[in-house]
């Protein structure tokens, strides 16, 4: 049976793994090459590296880190954080990133998923969607969250499906960083409405958070940050519990 | 020596990466004459099977693929290829094992394709290619097409049908999920390739 995967995030920043709350306020959580062969050897299925740097120097820095993932880790892993151009999405690519995610470029210019699914294949473009819910609607925003686009967050998904996403990263900014929850709701009326796996991100912080995205929200894989990186919950940990809920989790535990 | 074939649709670097893991010397080339020096063989591939088949026909890989007589590897679009055709933009393969691939087909469900993430692999009997591994092991799959159970199937995987997960036809073997990043159960997979097969 295919399981649901759990996704250790990774915010990176001039090389250091970093994490904040409601998109700002940064704090330091290590090396990300050690951090990923930690949660790999722990049993995460896949991995998420998000290239916050703003400058060209670290972007640089983020492409030798990429390199130096794919050496020490064989699960896949994705990466995004200013991808703008087919050329970037296949450098990542080529240093040894299974996947992109594609995000504030798309947004500004939709035809950007096909042209970077026709060139890398679909199954390698994830479009990540952060979404606020503004009166009642979910809405898209752009630019880490920083500035609102106008479109309906549902509409956006079905859009970015049509054009070749292979896979949704869909983030609540209300729940991101709060560890209050994932807005199941949210998850659940996009998942429904698509033909390509979900990642639901934006809020964990109990390991019930992450059963209730399955159950409720219907994702096919849980991303979260800070309960892994601080040590609140291991992965292990994690997966005996959702295995104890009667959900697929691929078994790195023992007993 | 293994040799790592390079066509343009591969995921070359990954493949390599985990040979590297395991201390194991090889080399990319997409040259047969290069190639033909390898003790053994692997062929990635990842995206689309029309785009791939007219990677290989340009480096005109195609006709000596089906006459390949060390042990060979063919991995994810890899082992599709090796089958008679697929129903993906209709195109012809290159026939070592009869049969072919079709759709995941979600014209009327919920079903989510690509199948993407980590399933589990059925073993029938033993096989040198799975040795000292238990039936209803994970690995790591990304597709959208799938193989036909046929005579060659050594291991089958379910996602609303049952389809081929691992195949082996006299030097041909193949598998539609990526050792290469299914941890420590791809590494011992393609070590056993490389140690047994």
């Amino acid at each position: 049976m295919l399981t649901k995967r759990i996704i250790p995030c990774l915010d990176v920043k001039d090389g250091r793994t970093v994490k904040g709350t409601n998109f700002l306020q940064l704090r330091d959580a290590g090396d990300p090459v050690e951090l990923a062969a930690r949660y790999s050897e722990e049993g995460a299925d896949e991995l998420v590296f998000l290239d916050i740097s703003a400058t060209l120097e670290g972007r640089k820095t983020f492409l030798r880190m990429v390199e130096r993932v794919a050496e020490a880790i064989q699960i896949p892993f994705t990466v995004g954080g200013g991808i703008s151009t087919v050329e970037d999405a296949g450098r990542a690519l080529e240093a040894g990133a299974d996947k992109v995610s594609l995000n504030s470029a798309v947004l500004a210019r939709p035809s950007f998923i096909e042209e970077t699914s026709r060139r890398v294949g679909s199954q390698s473009v994830v479009v990540a969607i952060d979404v606020k819910k503004i009166d009642g609607q979910w809405t898209v925003w752009t630019k880490a969250g920083t500035e609102a686009t106008g479109k309906d967050a549902l509409l956006w998904a079905e859009e970015a499906v049509q054009r070749g996403a292979g896979e949704l990263l869909v983030t609540s900014m209300d729940r991101d960083g709060t560890t209050s929850g994932y807005d199941v709701e949210l998850l659940k009326a996009i998942s429904d409405r698509v033909s390509v796996p979900l990642i639901a991100s934006g809020g964990a912080g109990t390991k019930e958070h992450l059963r209730d995205a399955i159950l409720l929200g219907h994702a096919d894989a849980v991303l979260a940050a800070s309960i892994f990186h601080y040590n609140k919950i291991s992965i292990s940990e994690l997966k005996s519990f959702l295995h104890d809920s009667h959900i697929p989790v691929r078994k790195t535990w023992t007993t | 020596m293994i040799g790592i074939i390079n066509y343009g649709a591969g995921n070359i670097r990954s493949v390599s990466n985990a040979l590297n893991r395991l201390s194991v010397p090889h080399f990319i080339s997409s040259d047969y004459t290069k190639l033909n020096q390898a003790d053994k063989l692997i062929f990635p591939g990842v995206g689309e099977a029309r785009s791939a088949m007219d990677a290989l026909n340009r480096a005109g890989l195609t006709e000596w693929l089906k006459e390949v007589s060390v042990p060979f590897l063919g991995i994810c679009l890899g082992m599709q290829l090796l089958f008679d055709h697929t129903t993906e933009r209709a195109t012809g393969c290159l026939g070592v094992v009869s049969g072919t691939n079709e759709r995941f087909n979600n014209n009327n469900t919920q079903l989510k394709v690509p199948h993407m993430g980590w399933n589990q692999v059925r073993l029938n009997g033993d096989n040198p290619l799975f040795s000292g591994m238990r039936t209803g092991e994970y690995f790591y799959f990304v597709h959208s097409y799938y193989a036909p159970i046929v005579q060659a199937t050594i291991g089958t995987t379910e996602y609303d049908v049952q389809f081929t997960s691992a195949i082996q036809q006299k030097n041909y073997y193949g598998v539609q999920f990526h050792p290469e990043k299914s941890s420590t159960a791809g590494l011992k997979l393609l070590k056993n390739f490389i140690d047994v097969c």
